[in-house]
């Protein structure tokens, strides 16, 4: 700071009127040339404008200004934009601050003018007394580790690992499960196109297994995550699957194995042996044990002619630096509570994955859908633990979580299934019940005519008075009141399909802690911003792709596991990037090492050092700016104040209470 | 001097109490949140003023006395939910102080009800609207904050 001491330019942006139709930004400005150390006070139309910005570049010339301070948005749109500002007119960027009077102020007191203006008065002169005792700052460079960590290897997972391996990075693709493929392995075909997902599958597994750059391991998940953009140390914990290479598949283990548990893959429909293989169609056929279940019996391991099986596998830990991440987690499928739609209460009733497992094995025999019967009549329910608002759902138990949101793919593909098992069964009566018809995408609409040209029938039921299933000695009835005739239906049905909504995944939290990203309101990820970040979260070098984000199909889990794969890729081409100087600093003259501060920091960034000094040992707290996160936990709890965080010391937030308390 | 003392802006009709609340909010969240409750245009009192923190635990404890001796009605401290703060649990830390603070007030005489924690996460713009309200009616029953030195 120069010897002349704060001189402050104040620019009071009107932008457009969504600050003006509010605030008296005239009477505002007038009133913050009045303040100390004040130089220039001045409002324009648009300070993020060019001709503005020019201003302010012309203004730190003319008068020699070394603070600047913008009274407008809020900092998390345009302080990186001022700064640039500032540090193209020759001032250090950090000796800039800001003043939130458009969110904060004119968004939030429309109908109070006169108040909004008192309080856009207070926060710049909060924003000035900052300004005053703002040091100028230095960022710091690291290097970038140039590879990249995905979590999950479902359709999102797997795009995203290809275009970053195309593009020259490394790249660690992990999955918890012991195949890859995710959630779309287990559908039958696809809409609009009607193709198998297994084949559309297949050339994206074969590339992730097979490509130089990718480093895939399965049945691996996160153990932890430290570090920051362009330096996550992560530790990988990958579990063993107890039967090595040596493994042909010939299957006589899987026969002698007696114990039986439900296959999670057929979504419980069907049983698996605790010696199996996931994914039935895998390219790479090996078994893999399912310890929890298993009882040690040594039957399998007697019948392998190859000696392939191994218990005594130990899970292993690996330690692998990355540059960015991708979280693909995927989605779970809503559990109905029980009773809920006469599920598990109910013969022949299932959920729409489900007859997608049996449309797709029956697919691969030839066999039948169902074993032992033709169905006559199907009825399909859609909005199934979804849209569900309180005051008109009415949970089945306590406690239960509201699912308000739409899951978006079920309409189009409810139809796909309602067309398939017409073709199937032309005989059959198909009844589509559903609260509204969202067929969005391309093609998609096509699904909706041709459904009911083919006599489906479409029955719509108000959010209020949801079908009921009920049974008695002539079979299951589905009961529902038609919204669009106002009759009550009572419809039999030999099979009733439930299209369940997407969910969050049970271990979302788990992964939420490890990584320390929000989630929104309906338990997915939260993006920084819907529109302008749809990828980024709010930490850098952490990007979102696929139904970890929210309900969506294939078609754009896909495109979004590319765009997350061009986000990814972005410090990992510049190789370098830059952070903010926003760590702790110890006045040395003031501290006495009393070492209070040591305990509260949990990145470990602070020690206490030793040194003699006229026969006495001294100590005083060190700060390791690499591990420093800036988070201010020491700066609050030392006794004598003399730690703080640059750039939010505590004489400037005393400053600004100060500013807002007094005049 | 107050700036609170002045029948001009309007701010204070004759025999009407408007507190002035401090609000921390932290960075990542509840600064967020508070933004997402403008862009929303969601309405709240103007009552509160907002000094932003990279963290909640970055509030010394000094500076809430320091916030409260100078006139302050009420104090806001607005952080991540357990579990999402950014640098891990200075939320926690937050939490641990606000109740020393607290013991420490109601020992000299001030009101608990004028510091008040919360936890706004970036999505929470309706709830920290809804924490302004209910702030600024309760303070506005407690009065003005008579501890201040001179």
């Amino acid at each position: 700071m120069s010897e002349e001491g704060p001189k402050i330019g104040v620019y009071v942006c009107h932008c457009g009127t969504n600050i003006a139709g509010v605030v008296d930004v005239e009477d505002v400005t007038r009133y913050v040339a009045t303040l100390p150390n004040v130089v220039v006070a001045k409002n324009y139309l648009y300070m993020c404008s060019a001709p503005a910005q020019a201003m302010i570049k012309e203004d730190v010339e003319k008068h020699r200004l070394n603070r600047v301070v913008v009274a407008s948005c809020s900092p998390r749109m345009h302080e990186l934009t001022f700064r640039k500002v500032c540090e193209e007119s020759g001032l250090n960027p950090y000796l800039f601050e800001m003043a939130n009077i458009r969110e904060q102020v004119a968004w939030v007191h429309v109908s109070e003018p006169k108040k909004a203006t008192r309080k856009a008065k207070d926060l710049i002169r909060m924003s000035v007394a900052r300004a005053r005792l703002l040091e100028p700052l230095q960022k710091r460079e690291v290097n970038v580790t140039r590879r990249a960590l995905i979590v999950g290897a479902g359709i999102s997972g797997m795009r995203a690992a290809l275009d970053l391996a195309q593009r020259g990075f490394d790249v660690y693709l992990i999955e918890k499960a012991p195949y890859v493929g995710g959630r779309m392995a287990q559908l039958d075909r696809l809409y609009p196109t009607g193709e198998y997902a297994l084949d559309v599958l297949k050339p994206l597994m074969k590339a992730v297994a097979s490509h130089s750059k990718i480093h895939l391991l399965t049945n691996s998940e996160i153990s932890t995550v430290d570090g920051y953009i362009g330096n996550f140390r992560t530790k990988i914990a990958i579990k063993p699957r107890y039967v090595t290479e040596k493994c042909d598949a010939c299957g006589k283990c899987e026969i002698i194995c007696p114990i039986e548990v439900p296959n999670e893959f057929d979504y419980g429909l069907s049983k698996r042996k605790a010696i199996y293989i996931p994914l039935p169609d895998a390219m790479s056929k090996t078994y893999l044990i399912d310890l929890e279940n298993c009882t040690r019996c040594g039957k399998c391991i007697e019948i392998c002619e190859n000696r392939a099986i191994d218990v005594e596998q130990q899970p292993q830990e690996i330690e692998v630096d990355v540059g960015t991440i991708i979280v693909a987690i995927g989605h779970d499928l809503y559990d109905l509570p029980e009773g809920e739609y006469g599920y598990r209460k109910y013969k022949n009733v299932i959920t729409m994955p489900q007859l997608e497992r049996l449309l797709d094995k029956s697919d691969k025999t030839n066999g039948e859908l169902l074993s032992g019967f033709t169905p006559k009549s199907v009825t399909f329910i859609s909005c199934v633990g979804v849209r569900q608002e309180p005051g008109i759902y009415k949970p089945i138990k306590e406690g239960q979580h509201f699912n308000r949101y739409c899951s978006r793919v079920c309409c189009t593909a409810t139809l796909k299934n309602a067309l398939e098992i017409k073709r199937r069964y032309p005989d059959a009566r198909v009844c589509y019940l559903y609260r509204d018809i969202r067929t969005f995408g391309r093609g998609h609409e096509d699904y909706y005519r041709k459904a009911g040209e083919s006599g489906v029938l479409f029955i719509r039921y108000e959010a209020e008075e949801p079908p009921v299933l009920s049974n008695n000695p002539k079979g299951m009835h589905v009961t529902v009141r038609d919204a669009l005739s106002g009759e009550t239906l009572a419809i039999p049905a030999d099979l009733v399909v439930l299209s369940v909504g997407m969910v969050p995944r049970i271990d979302a939290s788990d992964i939420q802690t490890k990584l320390k990203i929000a989630k929104s309101v309906d338990g997915f990820f939260q993006e920084a911003h819907a529109k302008l970040r749809p990828l980024d979260t709010p930490s850098d070098g952490i990007y979102l792709a696929g139904t970890a984000q929210g309900p969506k199909d294939i078609t754009d889990s896909a495109a979004m596991g590319s765009a997350a794969a061009a986000k990814a890729a972005i410090p990992l081409a510049k190789g370098k990037v830059e952070l903010e100087p926003i760590v702790a600093y110890v006045d040395l003259a003031r501290c006495d090492g009393c070492a209070m501060c040591v305990e509260p920091c949990t990145f470990k960034a602070i020690s206490i050092a030793e040194y003699e000094d006229k026969g006495a040992i001294k100590k005083r707290a060190i700060v390791n700016d690499a591990l420093c996160k800036g988070c201010g936990a020491c700066a609050a709890t030392c006794p004598p104040k003399c730690i703080y965080v640059k750039h939010f010391t505590l004489d400037q937030i005393s400053a600004m209470i100060n500013a807002a308390l007094m005049d | 001097m107050k700036n609170r003392d002045y029948i001009e802006g309007g701010l204070m009709q004759e025999g009407e109490f408007e507190p002035l609340i401090i609000a921390f909010c932290c960075n990542w969240c509840a600064y967020a949140g508070a933004d997402l409750a403008g862009t929303s245009r969601i309405s709240y009192p103007t009552n509160v003023r907002i000094i932003r923190l990279m963290c909640s635990g970055m509030v010394h404890p000094a500076l809430v006395m320091d916030a409260l001796m100078k006139g302050g009605d009420g104090i806001l401290i607005a952080g991540c939910h357990p579990g999402d703060c950014h640098y891990t649990d200075g939320n926690l830390k937050t939490e641990r102080r606000v109740e020393a603070l607290t013991v420490m007030m109601e020992d000299m005489g001030i009101e608990r009800e004028r510091l008040r924690l919360e936890w706004v996460s970036s999505g929470e713009g309706e709830k920290f609207a809804r924490v302004v309200h209910e702030m600024t009616e309760q303070i506005k029953k407690l009065g003005p904050n008579l501890f201040k030195l001179g």
